[in-house]
């Protein structure tokens, strides 16, 4: 059952073959066994899950609802949830109850949805191992010496583990996709604006886009269905109606014209990740696809750019965490300056402290030409690289990550190998185009991901491609074994 | 040393949203702590700016008033400081492209004379909250009503080379956003605060001197105050051969004195950088020629009318229309009386004089212009006398009624019938027979200050009510006993 489909667990809700109280009951249990060794979520919402699953079985009994009613689902920690403990995966907010909901997840909600619980990530998104979490580290399913990738690795891990039948992600700079590779899911990073952001904490505002995480691209159209869309709360959302992502999604591909950017295939990219991406573009061409090879010459360029644009923001979105209104305030400060130094001191892990600095020192009089606006200036020619690119090509395809999951603590004294983790998923968060990580296969036991990429609100587009290729192929099937433990 | 004064200033005009800049949460004044705020005001992780449209059509109507630049496509910027008031920890504002470009205001001083002052820019920024010390023993409070309130920021040029035409600009700003309707324009209740921006410098020398600030002086008495003692203190320094400090200073009303806040080394720095929640602003032409048509007459344009229409002086038209609601008062007033000099004269005397004692507005005259108008007609019709007349207007104050009501319960119509008014000299001569006598001996220019008395007790006897002008020939005629 926890391996089904949101198209058939919708159809077995439908028949009465289980009631969404019976499912919801069955992956409480599964998170419960399973979850101490993954670490996973950071809050289960036990009650309210099983009250959402009662009032869509009602629903469900008078033939109402949507695809994903009565459906137990969990969103990342970061999107405000009304009376439940949101985190950010940061002792900063570990007494935070929201008073409001997230646009995504209220939209969710309202499309029936039960929601198990709040996943764990890297604290305020910062991180591609999940190791950066006040909560703990999470496990990678497939081989629990290894990271689930980050930052939406709890979301990830959750999903591959069958602990939730699809979930929420968020991604600035990869945060949906890395841990998607990692995890043997298939994740989608909307377009810039596709998705609202509201009530969902920033960490860089110009970059960060929720969307969705499932076992396939045809359960992330139908999350997309409920979560994409115009929301007046957002300003930076697209005053545009969102498409219909199930409709499209059995368009042959016939005649789709991919590029391959000659930079994602260069240096550092481990050689069986390039063979499985290779033979997931010929299983393409077999589908009636051609091949074209391209270039995005500003590609290593996107690192620094985006480690001066993120954390700049990130320095700035993070200022109201200053212990005054909410979250965590140290004990007798002394004065004003005491309680703001002491309560961000001790409320923000390293990694946070570290790029708030970065930010601030990017950011201030003097060093703003010389970084903030160079970084911008980057970043446009990244984008018209992907302008042109796309003028040319239908979709772009490539590797996710240049490697597999790796070992849990083997990056961690290495920041820039940490970074470089990113190389090829930063470059579309700048560009605010959006792309995919679609399971390709498997290198030395752990999960591949093929990264999709695609034109402005082509959302529906590269989940046709994708779910073309998953009608063809079994990855995005495929169970770890700890996962069948339960 | 004779010095020069460089003046400029930056004043901080609150815009009369109903909303705030960037949230749906009420603008007021006086509400409950806390109680006019959103998620966004408050700070909140996961909430978002929504820019307020009806701000930015206020800042176009002020950018058409004074001759400026209309930005076509401005950018908000954050402002980065640490502030227990302020929660988002930055403040939004504008920085690089701000809505109102370049422009000008022609001032004019008490002198007669105009003087050009050039506008670098005016920009929209959000206000932040308010720190409250009392109440709260060792601690203090935090007020978010006014968090995210739509402020207007108008940055002059250093145009300004004096106190009076300091004052008289920022009268004339204040002028310009009331009658735009863009602004209440309540000094009291910080509507408008002034930061200003003074160096000295010898008297013709080109290169400006070492400036200071200081921080929110909120009246015109103040500003003036302001800046006198600061004028005085850096002349005092310079004259000593001493360096001014580039610093931020607070001018203490009760004290008149400025005092140091914190020196250029301690100042911060801002962080500014383009606000990713919030996209440019882009207007089309159609929204700001659209726009331009809806600008309501302006302070100038409505002075130069009640010259060519009403027949005022400059000086009178000027005072007039300093305010849309005096120069509404007035117009309504005059619409009655149908005599534009004489409501002029009893708008800025008597109506004026009554209202500074009582500390009123003019939008808060107990009198109405309608029922102000109905008293003028009975002095233009000489129903009643001037000095009657003011005793009415104060009945009238007293909300004893119309001008014509009080009249007639009253009996204070002018006495016009000559026979009576005759009659009742006659009686006074015969009572007063030895001045009668020294009146006719005396030479002409004695009899013309000696006739007041004679005119005092006939008003007297008539109770005010004797018509001046017809009293005062008869009582010529018949003094000379003819």
């Amino acid at each position: 059952m926890f391996e089904q489909s949101i198209s058939t667990l919708a159809q077995q809700l439908r028949n009465k073959d289980i009631s969404s109280v019976e499912l919801t009951r069955l992956f409480l249990a599964r998170i419960a066994k399973l979850d101490p060794q993954l670490n996973s979520y950071i809050t289960v919402s036990e009650q309210r899950a099983l009250e959402q699953a009662a009032a869509a079985d009602t629903l469900l009994q008078n033939g109402n609802g949507t695809s994903l009613t009565g459906i137990p689902i969990a969103h990342k920690d970061l999107f405000c949830t009304e009376g439940t403990l949101t985190t950010c995966g940061s002792k900063m907010l570990n007494n935070f109850i929201p008073p409001y909901e997230s646009t995504v997840t209220s939209r969710i909600q309202q499309a029936g949805a039960v929601m198990l619980g709040k996943t764990n990530m890297d604290e305020f998104a910062m991180g591609s191992s999940n190791e950066n979490s006040f909560y703990g580290a999470v496990k990678n399913p497939w081989n629990l010496d290894m990271v689930p990738g980050g930052s939406s690795g709890g979301s990830a891990a959750a999903i591959a583990a069958g602990l939730a039948v699809a979930a929420t992600g968020t991604d600035t700079g990869g945060s949906i996709r890395q841990p998607a590779s990692f995890c043997g899911i298939t994740g989608l990073k909307p377009t810039y604006g596709r998705v609202s952001r509201f009530g969902m904490i920033a960490y860089a505002s110009s970059l960060d886009q929720g969307g969705p995480m499932a076992k396939s691209a045809e359960d992330c159209a139908h999350l997309m269905q409920a979560m994409a869309g115009f929301d007046e709360k957002d300003s930076t959302s697209a005053d545009t109606p969102s498409e219909d992502y199930l409709a499209n999604l059995n368009t042959p591909l016939t005649g789709l014209k991919i590029g391959l950017p000659k930079e994602y295939f260069g240096e550092g990219l481990d050689s069986q990740v390039a063979d499985i991406i290779m033979a997931a573009v010929k299983e393409f061409e077999k589908l009636g696809a051609t091949v074209k090879e391209i270039s995005l010459p500003n590609l290593q360029l996107s690192i620094p750019s985006y480690y001066v644009i993120a954390p700049s923001e990130a320095s700035s979105n993070l200022s109201r965490f200053d212990g005054v209104r909410f979250g965590h305030r140290c004990d007798d400060p002394k004065d004003l300056l005491d309680m703001y130094m002491r309560s961000r001191a001790e409320g923000f892990g390293t990694e946070v402290q570290k790029r708030i600095m970065v930010g601030t020192y990017a950011l201030s009089e003097g060093y703003y030409d010389a970084y903030y606006l160079k970084a911008q200036k980057i970043r446009r020619l990244i984008k018209e690289d992907f302008v042109k690119a796309l003028d040319e090509v239908d979709v772009i395809m490539g590797p996710v990550a240049p490697t597999t999951a790796f070992g849990l603590g083997s990056k961690t004294s290495d920041p820039v190998a940490m970074y470089l983790e990113d190389i090829y998923t930063l470059s579309v968060n700048l560009a605010g185009i959006p792309a995919m990580s679609v399971p390709a296969g498997f290198a030395n036991g752990m999960p591949v991901g093929l990264q999709v990429m695609g034109n402005y609100f082509a959302e529906a587009k590269l989940l046709n491609v994708a779910h073309q290729y998953q009608q063809h192929t079994d990855w995005h099937i495929q169970t770890p074994t700890m996962a069948k433990g339960a | 040393m004779n010095w020069e004064v460089v003046i400029g200033l930056e004043i901080h005009t609150q815009l009369s949203t109903k909303s705030k800049l960037f949230s749906g949460a009420a603008v007021g004044f006086g509400a409950e702590p806390n109680t006019q705020t959103t998620l966004v005001d408050l700070g909140m992780p996961g909430a978002l700016p929504v820019f307020n449209k009806e701000a930015l059509r206020m800042a176009v109507m002020f950018g058409h008033a004074i001759n400026a630049e209309i930005g076509m496509s401005s950018v908000f910027a954050r402002k980065n400081y640490f502030y227990p008031d302020l929660p988002k920890g930055y403040q939004t504002s504008q920085m690089d492209h701000p809505i109102v470009g370049k422009g000008y205001l022609d001032v004019m001083l008490e002198d007669g004379t105009t003087s050009r002052v050039g506008i670098t820019r005016a920009h929209l920024e959000e206000d932040a909250g308010k720190s409250l010390h009392e109440d709260f023993q060792g601690m203090t409070g935090i007020d978010l009503n006014r968090s995210s309130t739509p402020l207007l920021e108008i940055v002059s040029e250093p145009d300004i080379r004096s106190a009076k035409e300091a004052v008289a600009y920022v009268k004339m700003i204040h002028s310009i956003v009331t009658y735009l309707g863009i602004c209440d324009g309540n000094m009291a209740e910080g509507s408008m605060r002034c930061d200003i921006n003074l160096s000295l410098r010898p008297k013709g020398q080109k290169e400006y001197g070492t400036r200071t600030e200081i921080k929110n002086v909120n009246s015109f008495r103040f500003i003036e105050k302001a800046i006198y003692t600061e004028i005085e203190r850096q002349a005092d320094i310079l004259e000593d051969g001493g360096r001014i400090i580039q610093e931020t200073r607070l001018y203490d009303p009760e004290k008149n004195e400025t005092r140091s806040m914190r020196s250029k080394e301690d100042a911060n720095d801002y962080r500014y950088f383009p606000c990713p929640d919030l996209l440019p602003v882009v207007l089309t032409q159609e929204y700001v020629d659209g726009i331009k048509s809806t600008l309501p007459e302006l302070p100038s344009q409505k002075a130069a009318r009640f010259q060519s229409e009403h027949g005022l002086s400059e000086y009178d038209a000027n005072v007039l229309s300093s305010s849309r609601a005096m120069a509404d008062y007035f117009e309504t007033a005059n619409n009655v009386a149908k005599d534009a000099k004489l409501t002029a004269n009893w708008v800025m005397g008597e109506l004026s004089k009554l209202l500074n004692q009582e500390q009123l507005d003019i939008e808060n005259s107990p009198v109405s212009a309608e029922a102000f108008g109905g008293l003028l007609v009975r002095v233009k019709d000489n129903t009643i006398n001037g000095k009657t007349a003011k005793d009415v207007l104060q009945a009238m104050w007293n909300g004893e009624g119309s001008a014509d009501a009080i009249i007639e319960a009253k009996g204070l119509k002018q006495v016009t019938d000559t026979g009576a008014i005759e009659a009742m000299i006659q009686t006074i001569l015969d009572a007063n027979a030895a001045q009668v006598e020294q009146y006719r001996a005396a030479d002409e220019d004695k009899q013309k200050k000696m006739i007041g008395f004679f005119v005092g007790q006939v008003m007297k006897a008539s109770q005010g009510k004797a018509n001046p002008g017809l009293v005062n020939p008869i009582l010529a005629k018949m003094l000379k006993g003819k």
